[in-house]
Formats: C-alpha cells, structure tokens, sequence
C-alpha cells in the first residue's frame, strides 16, 4: 500500500441486541432458545444508496468483531485483518461496506457463557446452551436484517469463518451474491475433532476450571489447548523454517525439564498471550460448534448445497494440514456438480494453515478481483 | 478488448484460428477449457457468443488473471483427477493447447468425451512435410516453428501425426465428427493433405455411444 501517507482508520465497537421476547428469541438447532441476545459488531466505509456494496466478514476460532483499524490512535495493534481491509486496500472500505461481527458463543462482546443468563441474572457458564456454525449464522443473519442491507455483495471467511460463509450461501441464498471461503472445510474431519477433544480435556481437567463456574480463566488448561491447536496451524516446514533445533536461552541442553528449545518457547508465549485475551468456557462452545459442523448433514454435500445460488471462490494454501486443499476440491466438486459458478485456487505457501492471514498479497489480490467482478453482476 | 484477449494464445494458433474455433461453439451453450491460461480466449468466447464458462488450469498466476477477467476457473492439474467435472455437463470441452503435453493421451481423451456432449481438441501434427524432411535429411527429431524445443527439453511429451490421431480414436471408440486443419499457408491442399501439409488440426470429437 502507499506508504507515503498514513491514513488511520477508526473503528467503533457496536451492539445489537435482539430476542427479548418468545417470538424473537433466536432458535438453536440444539432444539434451546436464546434471549436477549447481543451482536458486538464493527462496520466501516459507507453503505451504497443502491445497498450493492455490503460485504460480510466472518472472523475464524478465536478472531473478533475487530476485523480492521485502531479504537484508538494509540493502539498497539490495529484489527485482526488489518492488511486486507481498509482504505486503498484489497477490500477497499472507500468502496464497500465492511461488516464484521464476534460470534454467538464468544467472549469479545456477543452473548456467550461468560454473559448473564437473563433468566437466573447469573453467567451462563456451562448452562449456556451448545451452539452450531448455523446458529452463529442464524444471529448474524439478525444483524444483516437490522442493517437494512437486503443482499450481501459476499460473505467471506477463513478457518471457521469459511465455515460460516458456507453456511450462509447454504441458508440465506437470497441474501449472498458472492461467497469466498478460504482455508476452509465442508465437515470438521476426525483428526481435527480429535485435537479440539484434546484441548477441551486440557481445558476441563484444569484445577481451576470448577465446571465451568470459575472466577479466574483456568490458564493451565486453556494454554494448553491454544499450543495444541497452535501446531495444527503451522507446518513442518515452517517450523523448521522458523525455529529448527535452536535452543532458547542456552548453547546445551539443561539435561532437565525445562524449556529449552525456541519452538517450545513460542508455543509457551502463544499461549500466555492467548488466555489473557480469551475466555476458556468460550473456547469450549466454539470448537464444539465446529465439531458439530458437517454441511453435508452425513449425506452428499451436492445435495445439501442444493438451495445454494451465489458464485464462489474457494482458496486454500499448499502446506495446511489442518483444512486441506483436498478438502476444498470436495467443496468445489460439490457446487460445480450444482452448476454453480465457482472458482478455486491454491495457493502455494509454507505457512501451513496460518497462511490464510498470512499470504495477503496474493490471497488479497484474488478476492479483490473476484468481487470487483461480483460487484459488476450483482 | 475484442482483439487482445487473443494475445495469449500459443503461436500455433492464430486469431483467424481461433476465430475457426469460436465459430464452432454454440451460442449460450456450457463451456469447459482445459488448460485454460489466462482465460482470454473463454473471455472472448463469452462476449462473442454468450457462453458459460469454466476453465482449469495449472498455474497459479494465470488462475488469478481468470479471476481477474471474471471467469470461473479451477486451479488443477490435468494429469490428475478430473472427476471434480461431471458427466455431460458441458456442451463442449476444449483442450487446443495442452494436448500433447499431458502424460495420458488417451485418458484425457476420454475425460474429454465424458465431461462434454463433444469436444474440440488442438493436435500438433508431427507428420507435416517439414518435419519428415527434417527427420530424414538430417536423421534428427524435427525442430520447427511451431515445436521449437529439443527433445530432451520440451513440454510436448506426446507427438504423434494426424492419422495417429485418427488411430487412437477409433481404438477409443471416439467419433471425429469434423476435422480443422491448420495450415500455414490456410490453403486447399492443408485440407486435402492433412498429414502432411497441416502442421496441426483441431478435432470436434464426442463419444460414439453418445449420438
């Protein structure tokens, strides 16, 4: 990007809150309803008299409704997509309108656990009801509808947020022009299912944890988790690349069991950082709904993609073990079987399946086309 | 852009070709290229005739330029699976660039039968005189115009000569419904002479238990 002038962009957090009577009361597939349900959300640029322009972000596992710019100048750190999104860049906000929303079942402003149950006035904890991707689907779609925006020029998500992207062409057709789904799978496969059960043990075998009813995060438990599923973002060769066999702190071993390798450092450090900015009963409910998530339904995903209209592009990346290319082509080979339109592309990266935030560039520059042809057809 | 979409297009074919081509191609009608490059030539198709398309193609660069022209394109690999393209869900599937870089000739040849009701495929035709000349003057593999590579350094894997061509079909059970020769000169004889005056054909091929 031009780099000569900096423009800052302001984002401002808001909230939606919906459902505080039976009849609006969001329904979860788990047969439970949930009340007075609140969508913390940010938007930017300006929505288009002819409302063509409104393009949906969904954030993946641990993300936020914080997708671009600072709440402050004097920000450390500006929103998780911050090199995709904003003035002048691929997803320019001079010409489209920007939405992204946390999750239902998260911990950055939406009704989660740790929210008070306004039946009890306590938190939910664990009676907060188990949700599914097409429930956080079924909020944002509240959110879309309040707006006033009657079609989304697309939904465009990684990791879970491809998840969701799915699940919207899949639920509200009318609504989605263009879908993209990046790094990204149809079904959570068992080796991921078996991670996620990993970490959640990790998690409610922690000291701390109190059935869910703890005053403090249980970190040991919740660090855990993150390591664990941090590998699963990475590759072989990017580890290799980054840390290989180099030591930490010393020229030797220690000959004990303390952390001596870079790689086990990193991970300590991903770790820390992570359970001051996340909820660990929230962690549960999240890798839970993408346990849950098979838009197959068991059967052929041709089939349960039939209502699906929108045009798609599907992106992965070479070295993601986690949601893999194979995956993707299951995707495609199910919409072009649909007749629908649909691009895919792999992208060769080394970054395993962090390259999703990673390879901007490239990444950027393809869905920069796609839509700006989505915006022609729309 | 109604002439330089054409300009990515191999040497050996020309526009006038090209134009053979389109002209072959229903209008409205379901689109499939294989080895679609950067897409220029389903972009024109698409103006010109109002055609859906699709392409596939290898290189990751040239997917983005598809994306960039607005047309669906599947980043793949032709030597691998294709069962990702269904049965008959194309009117018609072209492979004019890559057929004789592809390691099963007659695999392809039969994705191609399969995946549309019929098929245009582009063949370089080895049997041309110049060539033959070549060969048995100087006792070496031709080098030509339009195959310019040494033999130990050339994506075309797969030569063989127009009535080669028409071999492999029958033994597929292929029916050629009409045969495009190209020639340099575009003269009577590259249509009388193909195997030895058209340095290469375009086929329109389908399945004969399709008819």
């Amino acid at each position: 990007m031009n780099s000569g002038e900096k423009i800052e962009l302001l984002a401002t957090p808001q909230d939606y809150n919906f459902g505080p009577g039976e009849a609006n009361a969001l329904e979860l597939d788990c047969g439970r309803k949930l009340y007075e349900v609140n969508i913390r959300y940010e938007t930017f640029g300006t929505l288009s008299a002819e409302r063509d322009n409104a393009i949906l972000i969904a954030h993946a596992l641990t993300g936020d409704a914080h997708v671009c710019g600072k709440h402050s100048p004097d920000d450390r750190k500006p929103g998780w997509w911050d090199n995709m999104i904003g003035p002048g860049k691929y997803l320019d906000t001079d010409k489209y309108f920007i939405i992204c929303s946390n999750v239902i079942g998260g911990c950055s402003g939406s009704t989660g656990p740790r929210s008070v149950n306004p039946a009890t006035g306590e938190l939910y904890n664990l009676d907060f009801p188990v949700i599914t991707i097409a429930d956080m689907v079924r909020a944002q779609k509240r959110l879309i509808d309040h707006l006033q925006i009657p079609k989304l020029l697309a939904v465009i998500g990684g990791s879970m947020g491809g998840m969701q992207a799915l699940e919207w062409s899949k639920l509200y057709p009318d609504m989605v022009q263009s879908t993209v789904a990046i790094a990204t799978t149809h079904r959570l496969a068992p080796q991921s299912i078996a991670f996620n059960w990993v970490g959640s043990q990790a998690i409610r075998s922690d000291a701390d944890f109190d059935n869910g009813n703890y005053a403090v995060n249980p970190e040991h438990g919740l660090a855990t988790a993150r390591m664990l599923a941090h590998i699963t973002y990475l590759s072989d060769e990017s580890m290799e690349q980054k840390f290989g066999r180099n030591l930490q702190d010393a020229d030797s071993y220690s000959f004990a069991f303390k952390r001596d390798f870079a790689v086990e450092s990193y991970l300590e450090h991903q770790g820390q950082r992570f359970v001051e900015r996340f909820d660990a009963n929230s962690y549960l409910y999240i890798t839970r709904a993408t346990d849950y998530f098979d838009l197959s339904g068991g059967g052929s995903l041709a089939e349960a993609m039939k209502p699906a209209t929108s045009d798609f592009l599907v992106v992965s990346f070479s070295s993601d073990w986690l949601f893999t290319t194979a995956q993707s082509e299951e995707i495609v080979k199910a919409l072009l079987a649909n007749g629908l339109n649909c691009s895919f592309c792999e992208i060769e990266s080394s970054y395993g399946h962090d390259a999703f935030l990673l390879e901007v560039d490239r990444l950027g520059a393809l869905i920069r086309d796609f839509v700006a042809n989505q915006r022609k057809k729309f | 852009m109604s002439e330089k979409p054409l300009e990515n297009m191999p040497e050996s074919l020309s526009r006038p070709d090209l134009r053979r081509i389109a002209d072959l191609i229903e209008p409205n009608s379901r689109v499939l290229d294989l080895g679609c490059g950067d897409g220029s030539f389903l972009a024109y198709l698409e103006k010109k005739k109002s055609i859906r398309p699709l392409g596939v193609e290898i290189d990751a660069d040239m997917v983005g330029e598809c994306v960039r022209r607005g047309i669906p394109v599947i980043h793949g690999d032709l030597n691998s699976n294709l069962d990702y393209l269904h049965d008959d869900s194309f009117d018609c599937v072209l492979l004019t660039r890559v057929f004789q870089e592809l390691k099963h000739p007659d695999k392809i040849l039969r994705e191609v039968t399969r995946i549309g009701k019929r098929g245009l495929v582009g063949f370089l035709n080895i049997g041309h005189i110049r060539n033959r000349m070549q060969f048995f003057f100087s006792g070496r593999m031709p080098i030509s115009k339009t195959l310019p590579h040494n033999w130990y350094d050339t994506p075309n894997i797969h030569l063989g000569t127009i009535r080669d061509f028409r071999m492999m079909c029958k033994e597929l059970d292929i029916e050629i419904i009409r045969s495009l020769p190209i020639g340099r000169e575009r003269s009577y004889l590259d249509v009388k002479l193909p195997n030895l005056l058209a340095h290469a054909c375009i086929f329109e091929i389908r399945d004969r238990k399709k008819k």
